[in-house]
């Protein structure tokens, strides 16, 4: 497996589309696994077997997804469970506003191709240059849509094929995903200060909002980027 | 529509539609260069929170450390010592995997 920085060795613009089904496998293998948790979770909490894969293939959010299946099968009602997982996808629109440049074409094209940003889709298809390669981001999201929604109809309709994945670790995965591609970028001045100041706003928030919202209001550390002028 | 899929419904539309606001909004306009400057710095800013989260988040909120903490350390071993984006995902998960087998 080649790293995100041997892409980028190869300068923009030169990457394909399975490069970004290559990059995404390691983790697509823990999106594959969460999603039958997610389809035993939700068969469980009475949604039956297709309103999850629906899901899965419109919603594509794991936390928000697990956030709804919890609430409804503990009978926290149909508000607070909307509720609770559309704060938890918030956190799209600053990730969305970071892809807006990359993505092209007419505005279906880009709302089409937007549908594929997930957290792990969006960290794979990272430049150094803070830009996201738009081959790596396709690529990546469509491998994890397959894992994530073919795991979902493996929970739904054959329940728990495949162990626990916390007790394989594939928990640990994703934070792991994610400091990955954080460390080529934190390598200039400036990018270190605003993940610094995104960890430190994400952390201070943790005890006191519901979950969601500190990675949202994180997002503003990257005003430190409009200090330095061009 | 049972309470399920009005929930299906609902959500999908909702996140359909913040996935898609940036890419709509930002349509053919090149921002000024300052703002283009802090649009440049959200994806550390973002992923950084992803890790702090994911790595420490519990399921209702607030702080539950883990197994995911020793598994985000060896990653950031693995990370010293050059490994592949593979060796840091699967040194993250052996070591999560061992941590819960033992503890």
């Amino acid at each position: 497996m080649r790293r995100p920085a041997d892409f980028q060795a190869r300068g923009p613009g030169r990457t394909t589309y399975l490069d970004g089904v290559r990059a995404a496998a390691p983790i697509g293998v823990a999106a594959l696994a969460f999603g039958v948790s997610f389809g035993v979770l939700a068969r469980a909490a009475g949604m039956g077997r297709v309103a999850p894969v629906v899901m899965s293939v419109t919603t594509f959010a794991g936390s928000a997804q697990f956030a709804a299946a919890s609430i409804l099968g503990a009978g926290g009602g149909l508000v607070t469970a909307i509720v609770a997982a559309v704060l938890l996808n918030l956190r799209y629109g600053p990730i969305g506003l970071s892809a807006a440049t990359t993505l092209k074409g007419p505005w279906w094209r880009r709302a089409l191709t937007s549908q594929l940003i997930v957290d792990e889709s969006w960290a794979i298809a990272q430049r150094e240059d803070g830009r996201l390669d738009r081959h790596l981001l396709v690529g990546a999201g469509l491998l994890l849509l397959v894992c994530w929604t073919t795991g979902t109809a493996i929970g739904t309709f054959a329940g728990d094929l495949v162990a626990d994945p916390e007790s394989l670790g594939l928990d640990a995965a994703f934070p792991a995903l994610f400091l990955a591609l954080l460390w080529p970028q934190v390598r200039e001045r400036s990018r270190l200060l605003a993940a610094i100041g995104g960890a430190a706003i994400a952390l201070a928030l943790m005890p006191f909002t519901g979950p969601g919202i500190p990675i949202v209001v994180a997002s503003l550390a990257c005003l430190v980027g409009a200090r330095k002028q061009p | 529509m049972s309470a399920v899929w009005v929930s299906v419904v609902v959500v999908g539309l909702a996140t359909i539609a913040i996935k898609a606001a940036g890419p709509l909004l930002l349509a053919r306009r090149t921002p000024p260069p300052r703002a283009q400057a802090a649009l440049e710095h959200l994806a550390p800013a973002l992923l950084a929170a992803l890790v702090v989260t994911q790595a420490l988040g519990g399921d209702n909120g607030g702080f539950t450390v883990d197994a995911r903490l020793a598994g985000l350390a060896a990653a950031a071993a693995a990370l010293v010592l050059r490994a592949p984006l593979l060796g840091v995902i699967t040194a993250a998960a052996v070591t999560a995997a061992l941590v819960r087998l033992v503890g």
